[in-house]
């Protein structure tokens, strides 16, 4: 197996007395989007900006592309890409200019155009930056930091703002990165979004991980019952089972067909983040 | 299917990607060139500041020209300097001044606030590369700012321009002094503010009380002493006596307060902000916002 592009071992960092990060562990394979799960202040940003060595922590052992972040060089940053919460600046840049000029400052960056359209900027590619939307913007961001081909791909919070349309064709997007062999790290708020695109993801709380799996297996969430629901009489009945597929043949027997408003719900993925994040879901 | 073709030269092509993608680094030079011309760009988009870098010392010399010398008077003994010729020295200096440390110390304030210095940060270009792109678009900006001002001094008010090479051998001393020294002062300024709109209150009345007590708005020997003295302290007053030496006549030192161009002193005290400048721009630049963690 090849060396995992992140690797990080039982890390802290603390501001004051907060302690932001306390003993996280994290291993991200080369080539898998790993998606980071949590609340506000459970330490993700903190981790991910030391990953992207903006920030220094406090003890612990942390390796990127087999590198120490903290001894980042121009060589390792041109092999990372970053894309950060929030940015507004150049406005007075068309599209086009700033990610031709962000290129200019990599050893094989990709073609302007292309990751204009990638991004699917392309009839915007001569409008200012000042001048587009919030999604739009975001999607700027992202070309910006995917120009210089980066190995290693960090996404904070990617699709905060983007309407449902825009979430799906940038879903295929980082999906087509992935493909290409970019290894993706990206923190999310958004269940949908680590369920469609996390080959594996970890759920962090009080700056330790508590949960990491597939998504679809997080937290036991395949082996918890299931609940299947169907109606009787316009009567609702409801059973609880860790085998609904028994359930449901029994239940078409019974009926001898179809059965009337039957409904099998499995724990979704923000259940099972509920639960692991210590709120109780209402 | 020969077993020979292929597999040769896709090893080939992978050795050879690999190498490329960890050697060449674009050099520094041409990623300095290119943060100027994005500067640049950029500078000459926003149309107002545009107007009111380049417009600003044109229109206070109108201003001081016509209201001191409106009935002909003359600065110091006879024949005396006519004001528009007297007033100019300062103006480049005030120009140069805005140009270079205002710009970037509520630039890069700015642009800290929005996290663009913290993307640029995130890429593989080097910080001396930023800088040398903030200094060579400062030092487009105040050369086309002070050939406008010194064009229209010239056709608009009749001031004379030297024309013995050592009087421009010293404007460009002291020109690119000034210009470096304000440009590296207001890097190192823009840390200061907390946010981008804190730097225009902070720096626009900096600026502004340097200009009265640094000769560029009064006659400089006319000044109390202990402004002179305050003045002496900050380059603003040292820029404007290296402009009055190029651009006043030779007799013009008499009735400067030390009775000399005092060179070695504007040199000095320039670098002086130069160097520790430099030092302090170094040591607490931010390429975060404060509050960013």
């Amino acid at each position: 197996m090849s060396t995992p592009a992140v690797q990080v071992r039982d890390l802290h960092k603390h501001y004051g007395t907060k302690r932001a990060v306390d003993g996280l562990d994290l291993t991200v394979e080369q080539g898998e989007i790993f998606a980071v799960l949590g609340p506000n202040g459970a330490g993700k940003t903190t981790t991910v900006e030391i990953l992207e060595g903006f920030r220094h922590r406090d003890s612990g052992e942390v390796s990127v592309l087999g590198i120490d972040p903290r001894s980042a060089d121009r060589a390792w940053r041109s092999r990372v890409g970053v894309v950060l919460q929030s940015a507004s600046d150049h406005a007075e840049l068309t599209v086009h200019e700033m990610v031709a000029t962000f290129a200019r400052y990599y050893p094989s960056a990709r073609d302007a155009d292309e990751v204009i359209a990638a991004v699917g900027l392309t009839d915007k590619a001569k409008t200012r930056c000042g001048q587009l939307s919030g999604g739009q913007r975001r999607r700027l961001d992202v070309a910006l930091g995917i120009v210089g081909k980066p190995e290693m791909l960090f996404l904070d919070e990617p699709t905060t703002g983007f309407d449902p349309e825009a979430r799906r064709s940038f879903w295929d997007l980082i999906e087509s990165l992935r493909d290409g062999g970019t290894t993706i790290l990206l923190t999310t708020h958004y269940m949908d979004e680590a369920e469609r695109l996390a080959d594996r993801c970890a759920v962090v709380r009080d700056g330790r991980v508590v949960a990491l799996d597939e998504p679809s297996k997080l937290g036991n969430r395949a082996r918890q019952q299931a609940h299947v629901r169907w109606t009787v009489d316009g009567r609702l009945n409801e059973e609880r089972t860790t085998t609904p597929s028994a359930l449901v043949a029994e239940l078409t027997a019974r009926f001898g067909g179809e059965v009337p408003g039957l409904e099998v719900q499995r724990p979704t993925l923000e259940d099972v983040y509920l639960e692991l994040v210590g709120e109780v879901a209402p | 299917m020969s077993a020979t073709t292929p597999a040769p030269t896709t090893t080939a092509a992978h050795a050879a990607s690999a190498a490329t993608s960890t050697v060449r680094l674009p050099s520094l030079a041409s990623m300095a060139l290119e943060r100027t011309r994005i500067e640049l760009v950029q500078f000459f988009r926003i149309r107002d500041a545009v107007i009111f870098i380049f417009a600003y010392p044109i229109v206070m010399l109108a201003i001081f020209a016509t209201v001191f010398g409106q009935d002909g008077t003359r600065v110091g003994p006879d024949p005396g300097i006519p004001f528009a010729q007297y007033f100019l020295p300062g103006m480049v200096a005030t120009g140069v001044l805005l140009s270079s440390f205002q710009n970037l110390a509520m630039g890069i304030a700015t642009s800290r606030d929005e996290g663009g210095l913290k993307r640029l940060r995130a890429t593989p270009m080097p910080p001396t590369a930023y800088f040398l792109g903030k200094i060579g678009s400062v030092l487009v900006t105040s050369l086309v700012q002070t050939v406008l001002l010194l064009a229209s001094a010239a056709l608009l008010f009749g001031v004379d321009l030297p024309s013995d090479a050592a009087r421009w051998l010293t404007f460009m001393w002291v020109f690119l002094l000034g210009t470096a020294t304000g440009a590296i002062c207001g890097v190192a300024f823009s840390s200061v503010p907390s946010n981008g709109k804190a730097a225009s209150a902070l720096v626009t009345p900096i600026v502004l009380v340097l200009q009265f007590i640094s000769g560029v708005f009064f006659q400089y020997d006319q000044l109390p002493s202990w402004m002179q003295t305050v003045a002496s302290l900050f380059p603003l007053k040292w820029l404007a006596q290296g402009m009055r030496s190029v651009f006043l006549p030779d007799w013009a030192r008499d009735i400067e307060p030390s009775g000399s161009w005092q060179h070695g002193a504007t040199a000095a005290v320039l670098a002086a902000y130069l160097v520790v400048g430099l030092v302090v721009a170094v040591k607490t630049f931010q390429w975060r916002r404060r509050d960013d963690g």
